[in-house]
Formats: C-alpha cells, structure tokens, sequence
C-alpha cells in the first residue's frame, strides 16, 4: 500500500508549487534490520516524484563510508535536505504525520532561501559564531 | 522542530537534527527522553517542551552563555 495518496500527493504537489530553487534529499538507509527503513525510503521516492525541483539521492550507510563522514550520520534513516550548500539541516526516521509537514517546512525554507524567522530573531541568531549542534526528539503524532 | 532547522538554515555555525522519537530507542535512553519535544543542546544541556520562537532562543542563547539582552559574552559560562 503508498504511503501517500493521490490526495496527499496532490496537497503535497500544491505546497511544493512555491519552491523557487532545486532542493535535494540525500538519503541514507540500509537493507537489513531497518524497522521502518523501507517506508522511509518509498515516502521520500513519492515526495521527490511532485516536483521537479526536487530530487532524490539515496546511499548505503553500511558501504558509502566516505558520503556517511561527509554528511556525518550517525545513524539511519536518515535524509539531509540542502541545495547548493549543507545548511546542516537532518531528518533521522520516518518523516511521517506531522514531521512530515516540518520536512516540507524545511524544503520550503530552503527553496525560498528563507528560515521564516521574524527579523529580531535572526538578528539574535547573529550572536552565535560556535558551533552549536541541536538535536530535537519529537514522535509523529 | 521548524525553529531549530530554520536557524541551521540561518546561521552556518548550527546545525540541527529532528529525531524520530520511536526509532532511535538508544539516543532516547541516553539523553533521557520521557517527553516530546526535546531538544538536546551541543551533546549535554536541554529544553523541554516546545517554546515560542524568542524564548527558545533565548534558552539556547543562556546554554551557550552568551547574554540574550546585549549580546556580550557571560564570563562565567
């Protein structure tokens, strides 16, 4: 059974209309003992297929040692969603439910080359010149 | 989530990973996750539940030791 129907792909294709430049989603995952690898794999396959401003890359966490380092995934699935440059942005699981609308969030952001902060909050943001790594759990409910 | 990935994007010093909770029982063990949303800060400080744009900045901000009204460097750390 698709994870996405043609209604929630048609939604999906819709919000993406307002992507100005190329995203790509670079995926890790691997064959074996993957709970929800799969899903992770085919709902990422659906997402890139609704617009062609977004693409798909998908690698081998157990064999594409030098792409694991380069991004530094630390465990799978995992997607990095970037353009041109890595902002650092990452997705580890399923992106489902509601996560799936912050994965859409990001593409957007990044497409429009804006974070959506209010203008105070990036001037703050500013302040920060260490490297500051945030991982945030969440469950797709 | 959308406030950490959105200031990954922002400034090239952060980067942010959204965790599914249910998939990654380790990370979940080892940084004590009872509750959703966690943030976990650098490895070891932490915010719990979802904030309003400004106050979760100015947690991280306090975590990381910078003062969130000038902006200086706190000494103390």
């Amino acid at each position: 059974m698709p994870l996405l129907r043609e209604s929630d792909l048609a939604e999906i294709r819709d919000r993406l209309r307002e992507m100005a430049s190329p995203v790509k989603l670079i995926h890790f995952t691997q064959e074996l003992n993957l709970e929800y690898g799969r899903e992770a794999r085919m709902l990422l396959e659906d997402l890139s297929g609704t617009s062609d401003k977004l693409s798909l890359e998908v690698h081998n966490f157990l064999l594409e040692k030098e792409k694991v380092a380069e991004y530094a995934i630390d465990k799978v699935p995992a997607t990095v969603i970037r353009d041109g440059k890595d902002y650092g942005v990452r997705f580890y699981g399923l992106p489902a439910g509601y996560e799936f609308s912050t994965l859409l969030d990001a593409i957007l952001h990044i497409s429009k080359n804006d974070s959506g902060l209010k203008p105070e909050t990036k001037e703050k943001l500013a302040r920060i010149n260490q490297p500051l790594h945030l991982e945030v759990f969440v469950t797709p409910t | 989530m959308r406030l950490a990935h959105s200031f990954a994007i922002e400034n090239d010093f952060i980067r942010a990973d959204c965790i599914e909770a249910t998939e990654f029982p380790d990370a979940v063990a080892q940084h004590r996750v009872y509750a959703v949303p966690k943030t976990v800060i650098n490895g070891s400080a932490y915010i719990e539940g979802a904030l309003p744009e400004e106050f979760f900045l100015d947690s991280i901000l306090k975590q990381l030791g910078i003062d969130p009204e000038n902006g200086t460097q706190d000494s103390t750390g």
